[in-house]
């Protein structure tokens, strides 16, 4: 079949809801409302570390229309989260980080409700807060969870004090590695905390029905892990609550675990009426998650030729209050910290420690975006005192088709090599030394290569096909805005080889959809792809099965035409889906259903290759490559550096909205643009001092270069759908020390920490002048 | 203390009750449902909420709703005439311009708003056009492109 006829794998139809979002008819969760729906408002901590001795709520309870307040005492002891169990759903006996939630106020109005939240009033007994990890793991420091030994943990979890989580793979032998060497470069490489800022700020509305089971819509990327964190947290049997979505305004990670979803069931089910909470955009600063904060120690062993022969990698991770997803991004930093390259003797180890401020948690690039920060810029210092071209020690290096991953994981496809050739060629990078900078300014052209994964976890599809031949496809995947909706379907189309319009999507719901773990690590065209195509793979043998009774020939002669049809092969006897899907529903064989799960099990470790301890993912996924070269401009009197040309080669597999594909290319190559110059959230002792997008600058228009080319590969994943393997974090990954390395070459010297502000590499070229 | 004001939203009077520090945005999403203009910052910073006050483009979120009396209103809501999309919207179509879609409707109004002043606009004109609004998914490029294309076909 043609896809590209029935908009089908490979083509670019219009998102399935263009139509909502031009004419402002999308609804996202605070457009939702219930009749007799209460609003509810969270009253923050105004310290950091503390025990909570009680509460006033006089004051708060007397302003008119205020229903009812909750406070940790009108919790149940339940803990959620996703690696360690840490986590109660407001602040109980204790407080953990300053603005964190500690009584939730519902009224007849968000007005009231948010004046008499500040109304509460909280007694506390103050502990020293911890602020930094290396303060976390100083001895005689005060713990933050007293209780981390008898926590639950979903991983064999290192831990103590203060410390979460200890991960460590060595592979190799590290000393004899360095002692090969004839060069070793070793640097401390930091990033800053980065918020996810999706447009549409959190938010979760509740109700409950007459046998008092709650359904819940909030702004998620997993209607799974809502109910699964809520039900944790509350004490809840699953079967009590069911979770649905509205149309999600962004999500990077942010909405991946809980943000305020506990907290407005448990106020819908002490006042049995809805309940609606949206975070302002301060709150949802300071009290959701961000990106965590990185001090990485790399240490690289090369020989004279360039080959590199060792690394070492330490990384120090704030995990803040709660575990989150924080021992997944340690392990997942330490098990990319190599980059894509062959390096024989490596160790990567880390600590993650708890520490006073909100949590850290899942951001596009999961850890890998920091630690290519560091391994990136540290080859081009490498290559400088090598005197090679950058582009050509990473050639040297490149991990080949065939080699397994760092730890011994399977790399079945690598299309690493033509995004090298394709983005050297685009960027004409053998002539960058020709191009010139205006007046006042200097020009740089830096390179960075990346590798991701895409996969983790389970997933599944169900597919039925309607009387009329048409069919509804059910994911349980939460399109967040990167278009899984449209994606899937096209798979599905594809696959049944019938037009787009004939597949309609089904919304996800916990009580009706199939499981999926969530919109996250780059996997939903991957994962949940696979399951749609199995599930696809199922309607067809039954469609067969049918239409082989029909035509009386076997079934072994027949095949799917396009347009919703099967016929007999080699002859012009045919029936369609619709007239095999009546005689299904009301004569024989019964509705015709297919369905597929499945859960990614290729193992991250070989225990015969790599020795590790405290790995959060046994089974991790397929990789995806990039190659990144950007070309900048710093100015000499401002140190202020701008973006202006990209050219991004990114090996997806195989791109099934190739649009989209670049959506996710250029979108990622912005939000890592802002991570690498301008962004960074700044704490003023305990209290997060710039929670507001007036002091907090995300890239706008005039901030991002107009020409940022996507260059896609497509290394077919031979087990992915259609070839297909993730899009959406790669492009964000390289972007920071790709950056860094155009800064570097232009000024003359690697600025070594995130964000890379005006100031400091202005700081970076007065100090390269002192020293000529 | 409320006060009775009469808001002329898309066409049509209104006669609603709201205080002196109330918001326009308040006032459209919360008593006339009119929810296709968003509340991303409410600070004025990231123009989710933007919309048309006598044709010129302001911050919902930082308009006092009693000083928008007497005056035009148009929201995302407003903006087809006749049921038929108006240039601009298409072209965010036809350029695939738009992700999670929070953004899109403050960036209609502005883009539309723009191409009524400049219809032969550069790419930086657009880009110094739009930059009062952020989108956190696109980098950008879709949304400056789908401008072009709408003046490209003479429309706004």
């Amino acid at each position: 079949m043609d896809g590209l006829e029935f908009n089908g794998v490979g083509s670019s139809p219009h998102r399935l809801e263009i139509m909502e979002k031009v004419t402002g008819a999308a609804e996202y969760i605070a457009d939702l409302s219930r009749p007799n729906m209460l609003h509810a408002a969270i009253t923050q901590s105004t310290v950091a570390h503390a025990k909570i001795l009680g509460y006033d709520l006089s004051d708060a309870l007397s302003v008119p229309g205020v229903v009812c307040i909750l406070t940790g005492e009108d919790f149940p002891d339940g803990r959620m989260g996703a690696f360690i169990k840490d986590e109660h759903a407001i602040a109980k006996d204790k407080i953990r980080y300053f603005g964190e939630p500690v009584a939730v106020v519902a009224a007849e109005t968000e007005g009231i409700a948010r004046e008499a939240a500040k109304r509460v009033i909280v007694k506390y007994e103050e502990l020293p807060a911890i602020l930094s990890p290396e303060e976390g793991l100083a001895e005689g420091a005060a713990i933050i969870h007293e209780e981390l030994d008898d926590y639950i943990k979903v991983f064999p979890a290192i831990s103590s004090g203060n410390m979460a989580s200890y991960t460590e793979l060595n592979e190799g032998d590290l000393e004899a590695g360095f002692a090969q060497a004839d060069l070793i470069v070793e640097g401390t490489y930091e990033t800053a905390p980065q918020a996810h800022l999706a447009i549409e700020p959190c938010g979760a509305l509740a109700d409950i029905d007459k046998q008092g089971r709650v359904t819940l819509w909030s702004a998620n990327q997993s209607v799974f892990r809502v109910q699964a964190n809520v039900c944790e947290s509350l004490k809840m049997p699953m079967g009590k609550l069911r979770c649905l979505t509205p149309r999600v305004g962004g999500g990077f990670g942010n909405k991946m675990e809980p943000h305020i979803q506990p907290l407005v069931v448990q106020m819908c089910q002490a006042t049995k009426r809805p309940v609606k909470m949206i975070l302002n955009r301060e709150e949802d600063f300071e009290c959701v998650r961000a990106r965590h904060p990185f001090k990485v120690r790399c240490k690289t062993g090369v020989k004279k030729d360039g080959t590199i022969v060792a690394r070492e990698v330490e990384v120090l991770l704030d995990c803040g209050a709660f575990g989150d997803d924080s021992p997944g991004v340690l392990g997942y930093s330490l098990l990319m910290c190599l980059g894509p390259y062959r390096i024989p003797n490596s160790k990567a180890h880390g600590k993650l420690v708890y520490t006073n401020k909100l949590r850290f948690g899942a951001f596009r690039g999961f850890g890998n975006p920091q630690v290519a920060f560091a391994g990136e810029t540290q080859l081009d210092q490498i290559a400088e005192k090598l005197g090679m071209d950058p582009l050509d020690l990473r050639q040297k290096n490149l991990i080949q088709p065939g080699d397994p991953w760092f730890g011994g994981g399977k790399v079945a496809s690598n299309g690493l090599q033509e995004c090298v050739d394709k983005a050297r060629a685009a960027s004409d990078w053998d002539n960058r030394k020709s191009r010139t900078a205006p007046k006042g300014k200097r020009r740089g052209t830096g390179v960075a290569l990346a590798a991701h994964i895409s996969g983790l976890l389970g997933t599944g599809a169900i597919i039925r096909v309607f009387e009329d031949g048409s069919v509804a496809l059910n994911t349980g995947a939460v399109d967040i805005g990167q278009g899984s909706d449209t994606v899937l379907s096209q798979m599905c189309a594809e696959a049944l080889k019938i037009p787009l319009e004939k597949v309609s999507l089904a919304s996800p719901d916990t009580d009706g959809s199939p499981y999926n773990w969530g919109t996250t690590a780059s996997r939903v065209t991957y994962t949940t792809g696979r399951a749609v195509v199995g599930a696809a793979a199922e309607v067809e043998k039954q469609l067969k099965e049918h239409a082989a009774q029909m035509l009386e020939c076997s079934e072994m002669d027949l095949e799917l035409r396009p347009g919703g049809i099967v016929g007999v092969s080699g002859s012009d006897k045919e029936v369609s889906f619709h007239q095999i899907s009546l005689r299904a529903h009301w004569a024989a064989g019964g509705p015709i259903v297919g369905h597929h799960t499945w859960v990614f099990n290729q193992p991250t470790v070989d225990p015969k290759r790599a020795v590790c301890s405290g790995i959060p993912f046994p089974q991790v996924g397929v990789f995806s490559f990039g190659c990144l070269i950007v070309d900048t401009l710093t100015d000499e009197a401002s140190g202020k550096t701008e973006v202006v040309e990209a050219w991004s080669a990114v090996d997806v597999g195989r791109a099934i909205n190739p649009s989209s594909v670049e959506g996710q290319i250029v979108g990622g190559f912005v939000q890592g643009m802002g991570f690498a110059l301008t962004e960074e959230m700044v704490w003023d002792g305990p209290k997060l001092a710039n929670p507001t997008l007036l002091d907090y600058k995300v890239p706008t228009t005039l901030d991002t270069p107009y020409n940022i080319h996507s260059i896609i590969v497509e290394a077919a994943e031979p087990d992915g759908p259609f070839g297909a393997k993730g899009a959406g974090e790669i492009g964000l990954v390289p972007v920071p020390a790709a950056i860094a390395n155009a800064i570097a070459d232009a000024i003359g010297g690697h600025v070594h920490s995130l964000p890379m502000k005006p100031e400091k590499v202005l700081n970076k070229m007065l100090e390269i002048e002192d020293a000529t | 203390m409320s006060q009775p004001v009469t808001l002329t939203v898309n066409g049509k009077a209104n006669e609603v009750s709201c205080g002196a520090t109330t918001t326009l945005l308040t006032v459209l999403r919360d008593t006339l449902a009119l929810t296709g203009s968003k509340r991303g910052c409410n600070q004025g910073v990231c123009g989710a909420c933007t919309v048309l006050v006598d044709g010129a483009p302001m911050r919902a979120c930082l308009t006092l709703a009693v000083n928008t009396e007497g005056q035009s209103i148009t929201t995302i809501e407003g903006l087809p005439e006749g049921g038929d999309l108006k240039p601009i919207q298409q072209a965010i179509i036809d350029s695939d311009a738009v992700q999670c879609g929070f953004c899109t409707s403050g960036m209609i109004l502005t883009a539309h708003e723009f191409l009524q002043r400049n219809s032969n606009p550069s790419i930086d004109d657009i880009r110094t056009a739009l930059s009062g609004n952020i989108c956190r998914c696109s980098g950008y490029r879709k949304i400056v492109d789908a401008v072009a294309l709408a003046a490209s076909r003479g429309g706004a």
